[in-house]
């Protein structure tokens, strides 16, 4: 697997959130994803970028393009906090729970629209969330 | 500070979202939008999001709030133009979207406005006449 491009984003405050969804969607035009895949990436990338904002005070995002060997190209985002962490990692996951006053969609919606999704965690250290979505798929 | 504009044409409050939306922009939108109805005793309001790329639950939920509150207040909401990756992923993320009236576009969503305030005239005048009646 190579990667291609790659940027750091500091997530601090709301405003930086509109910066990186317009990095995001500069990727993913980069290597020609299409529409609908696009807009799911862009969707996932931002319940992601919220929760860190919400949960862990901000943080930063790694945004890569990366090769595969089997000829998949596709955008892969490193949500990195320094946050409390996720003391249940399963509920978190599951569809309507939420600590805070949201509807509970952010993770497992996120998780649905992309291809692949990674989620770790430490309590009193900070979560790290990847995702990749190739251009078709 | 940002602010989205909310035009008034007649009974109905129009708002065009012209931008990407982040969470505080619209919560104000929102707070306006409530205000707004209030004020003009506007019977409808039509949001235009087709210049809108992303929805996710959060802008989802702001949507589905500003139809609930607006029905409290006697006025139906109407959200039109959403794009087809739009609707794909907001389905996908799990979103209910709910009391939320679409169309597919402003000319629809209008007429669609304009039909329920027919509709409500209606039932204004029966009950006009019930009264009437019970006076008698």
């Amino acid at each position: 697997m190579i990667v291609l491009n790659k940027d750091t984003i500091k997530i601090e405050k709301e405003q930086d959130v509109v910066f990186f969804r317009n990095r995001v969607a500069e990727y993913a035009d980069k290597i020609k994803m299409g529409l609908v895949n696009k807009t799911k990436l862009l969707t996932a990338a931002s319940e992601l970028v919220r929760n860190m904002l919400r949960y862990a005070n901000g943080g930063k995002v790694l945004c890569e393009i990366i090769s595969h060997a089997t000829l998949q190209t596709g955008v892969r985002l490193t949500f990195s906090d320094q946050g409390p962490g996720i003391p249940d990692i399963e509920k978190a996951m599951q569809d309507g729970y939420s600590t805070g006053k949201s509807l509970g969609l952010g993770l497992p919606g996120a998780k649905r629209l992309v291809s692949i999704f990674d989620i770790k965690t430490q309590l009193g250290k900070g979560t790290t969330v990847t995702i990749t979505k190739w251009k078709n798929g | 500070m940002e602010k989205i504009p909310i035009l008034k044409m007649g009974d109905f409050l129009l708002v065009t979202v012209q931008i990407d939306l982040y969470d505080r922009l619209a919560l104000n939108l929102e707070a306006d939008l409530v205000n707004m109805i209030n004020k003009h005793q506007a019977k409808g309001v039509l949001i235009d999001i087709s210049a809108v790329n992303i929805v996710d639950s959060f802008m989802g939920r702001i949507l589905s709030n500003i139809a609930q509150m607006s029905k409290i207040l006697d006025a139906l909401t109407v959200v039109v133009g959403m794009q087809p990756a739009v609707a794909i992923t907001l389905i996908e993320l799990g979103l209910p979207m709910t009391g939320v009236r679409t169309a597919l576009n402003v000319e629809k969503g209008m007429e669609l406005l304009k039909r329920n305030r027919i509709l409500d005239s209606e039932e204004e005048e029966t009950t006009s006449t019930d009264e009437d009646d019970s006076a008698e």
